[in-house]
């Protein structure tokens, strides 16, 4: 039980991460028709200037400002270059952002060197936030913060107690991704902003001919999304690891998320975000072949199939691909992805 | 006629004379191919540092055949088809010594290439110097006679690690945890078959192999250890894979042993931290707390570059090579390898023996163990004050594997 519990809130935390990197792909997909390439790299970047800010001013004010400074570069980057090419169509504006790739991957090597860095999370953050702790005689329990040594063994050798602790660093990932959905969803339905944006969304023109400066607004949601990856970088990079190629991961998975829950909706990539993280956390955990399931059957299985390497892969070897499975699959029978509202 | 006669015999008595000592005074260039980016670059880059560290300290007088060494590095990304044009342009550079350790894919790639490259290239040989892959196929069913592997390889450290496990009673659930590729399928592999020899009572409870350098987050894996009720896990992770699976384990409370290659490692170190008192063990052919010569040469390598120096092949690489130039009185390759074969040298621990049935160097294996770090065993790596203390030796005998190769040898 114990199990399923701290896999499912590992899924979902970890889904939730990527919910935080996809939401603003998804925003600048749907505002501007651009598919940013370069959303992974504004994530790293996130990372860096956290780790470089929180060496001098500690973690939390580098969590505060290093989005703010992703932000700002997202937006030079926009008004300076995007919006330059913009006239030429929307492949000149994939292949810029393309470009960006590369330039942020050499200059992150150039300045942070090749390897990983060491990038902790504050001393509050290090703990468990909670543990589970199961007994085979009094069931399961939760215990705020870590458990004491004695809670987690037992006097008498027949009772098996498990403890379980939930790091406090995907707490407070699931936290703040949370407080993210919530402060979107508020801003784009319920502030004069988000009408605005919402508006320049489908009728530009008639934005514009109110007196509405587009361009800015356009500016301003492409900030905003960079500084949403940043935010998502200064979390991923203290919790899991930051180094250079930690773009180029995430980079695919969340082109895979936008594409299945739906191009430019939010609540489509919340809901794939949660859907792959989960996927992939309890794939890890099957041992499942079909191999095995040919057996269970009650198919003849000859010796030549039993070592066949195809018929004996575990379903957790294979939890890596999974993602993209989905993928051709959703682009085979729902091409406009979950809940994505236009064709293709 | 019999004054040409004479001055040629003459002549021939003098070259053989100077030929004696031809080799003194040369410059041996030596490549290094390991990954230096990437996920696992850490390792790679420390070691590196390593072998320039050691190329200054057995250079002319420092090895009796009075060579300098010089070792470069070029980055293969992990990668063998990297790997293999790193080769050729080390090859091209006029590199004749290639030496690699990180990644048996690799390793396996390397030895094939630089055999059939000595094969099409008669005069231009190539010897290659494994110093860390250790997949048990290079000296057995893909032996080669260009090959030297002076890591011990997993059947050894299996024979070393289950005898061990025999005296360790407490152990009866084990889960093995690999990396997906030669090495993570051989240590498994090794380790059912050893286990059910020895301690045919201890039950494996679950295996896995997981993407080589992929996985940042190791928590469902833990989750999956703790729910088969796993009370030791054997892993030959190495790098990020193993840093990584431990700090998931101390974050979500698994509490069992953890049986490792690789715990000294360039970052486990640190994340192993002191959580991982008593119960993470190492088996490996060196380790922190060797003593005499090599001690002063750690805390040297320390100061210096601020990192640990834990490959201690690299030691032993300069230490045969060295006497193999001196025995063949020449730096040919053709010559090196063929006094290579058999070789004993005096190394930091002990009398080590470079097996010609096989190219696998015999050596002595210790069993350690993280704990803190005491006036006895002071070295502590990565500033942890931790260190890893020796259990127990292996002399070579106990760890010898038979093998299966069937070497072919040129000419």
């Amino acid at each position: 039980m114990e199990f399923f519990i701290i896999s499912t809130l590992n899924g979902i935390s970890y889904g939730l991460l990527l919910f935080m990197l996809s939401s603003g792909l998804t925003l600048i997909f749907s505002m501007m028709g651009v598919l940013n390439f370069a959303h992974a790299s504004f994530y790293m970047l996130g990372a860096y200037i956290g780790y470089s800010l929180s060496q001098v001013l500690g973690f939390w004010p580098a969590l505060l400002i290093a989005p703010l400074v992703v932000g700002a570069l997202g937006s030079v980057f926009e008004r300076y270059c995007l919006r330059r090419v913009h006239k030429f169509g929307h492949v000149p504006e994939l292949l810029i952002t393309f470009g960006l790739t590369y330039v942020v991957l050499e200059l992150v090597q150039l300045i942070w060197g090749r390897i990983a860095i060491e990038f902790k999370p504050p001393a509050v953050l290090q703990g468990p936030a909670f543990t589970l702790v199961n007994d085979t005689v009094s069931g399961l329990r939760m215990v705020w913060g870590a458990a004491s040594a004695e809670l987690c063994s037992a006097a008498d050798p027949a009772v098996r107690v498990v403890c379980s602790p939930f790091p406090a660093t995907r707490g407070f990932m699931v936290l703040v991704a949370l407080t993210m959905l919530v402060s979107i969803w508020l801003l784009l339905t319920r502030t004069r902003v988000g009408l605005v944006i919402q508006a320049a969304l489908t009728h530009p023109d008639a934005v514009e001919s109110l007196g509405h400066n587009v361009p800015r607004v356009l500016m301003l949601v492409f900030g905003a999304g960079a500084a949403l990856a940043g935010l998502a970088g200064v979390i991923g990079g203290s919790t899991f690891l930051t180094e250079p190629s930690m773009a180029a991961t995430v980079g695919s998975i969340i082109f895979v998320v936008v594409v299945v829950g739906g191009m430019g909706s939010l609540s489509g990539a919340f809901l794939a975000s949660l859907l792959i993280g989960t996927i992939q956390t309890f794939a890890v955990a099957f041992d499942y072949s079909l191999l095995g399931a040919l057996q269970q059957s009650g198919l003849p299985v000859g010796a030549a199939w039993s070592s066949n390497t195809l018929l004996t892969m575990k379903l957790s070897q294979v939890a890596p691909i999974l993602p993209y499975l989905f993928l051709v699959l959703i682009l085979i029978f729902r091409p406009k992805g979950l809940l994505g509202t236009r064709e293709g | 006629m019999s004054f040409a006669l004479k001055f040629t015999a003459a002549a021939v008595v003098v070259l053989a004379a100077g030929a004696a000592f031809a080799q003194k005074g040369e410059t041996v260039k030596m490549v290094r191919i390991d990954p230096l980016t990437g996920l696992l670059g850490p390792v790679g880059v420390s070691q590196l540092k390593g072998y320039q560290f050691f190329a200054e300290k057995f250079s002319g007088k420092g090895n009796p055949a009075g060579v300098n060494f010089e070792v470069i590095g070029m980055d293969n990304k992990l990668s063998p088809t990297e790997s293999l044009n790193a080769l050729k342009s080390a090859i091209d550079q006029g590199v004749r010594y290639i030496i690699q350790g990180n990644g048996s894919s690799v390793a396996l790639a390397l030895s094939d290439a630089v055999s059939k490259h000595n094969e099409r290239n008669p005069g231009k040989e190539v010897i290659y110097l494994n110093d860390s892959a250790v997949d048990p196929d290079l000296t057995n069913s893909k032996c080669s006679y260009w090959h030297f592997r002076f890591d011990a390889d997993t059947s050894m450290k299996m024979e070393a690690m289950s005898s061990f496990m025999v005296d360790q009673k407490d152990i009866k659930k084990v889960y093995i945890l690999g990396q997906n590729y030669s090495h993570g399928v051989q240590v498994a592999k090794y380790a059912k078959e050893t286990l059910a020899r020895k301690r045919p009572d201890i039950q494996i409870v679950g295996e896995d192999l997981h993407p080589l350098a992929q996985v940042r987050d190791f928590a469902p894996y833990i989750a999956k250890i703790k729910a088969a009720g796993a009370d030791t896990v054997i892993t030959g992770n190495w790098g990020s894979d193993l840093s990584l699976l431990v700090k998931a384990a101390n974050e979500n409370g698994y509490t069992g042993k953890f049986f490792t290659y690789y715990a000294g490692v360039t970052g486990t170190p640190t994340a192993l931290g002191t959580n991982g008192e008593g119960r993470v063990f190492q088996i490996a052919y060196s380790h922190y707390n060797m003593g005499g010569q090599m001690d002063k040469w750690m805390r040297e390598f320390n100061t210096k570059y601020n990192d640990d120096f834990y490959t201690g092949s690299t030691i032993r690489i300069f230490e045969t090579l060295g006497a193999a130039m001196a025995k063949a009185k020449s730096t040919d390759p053709v010559k090196v390898a063929a006094a290579l074969e058999g070789i004993s040298v005096k190394s930091f621990n002990g009398e080590v023996q470079m097996r010609n049935l096989d190219h696998q160097l015999q050596q002595p294996l210790y069993m350690t163990v993280w704990q803190k770090a005491d006036s006895k065993y002071s070295y502590s790596p990565e500033k942890t004050g931790m260190t890893l203390v020796p259990v127990k030796e292996y002399p070579n005998y106990v760890s010898s594997t038979p093998t299966s190769c069937q070497m072919k040898r040129p000419g």
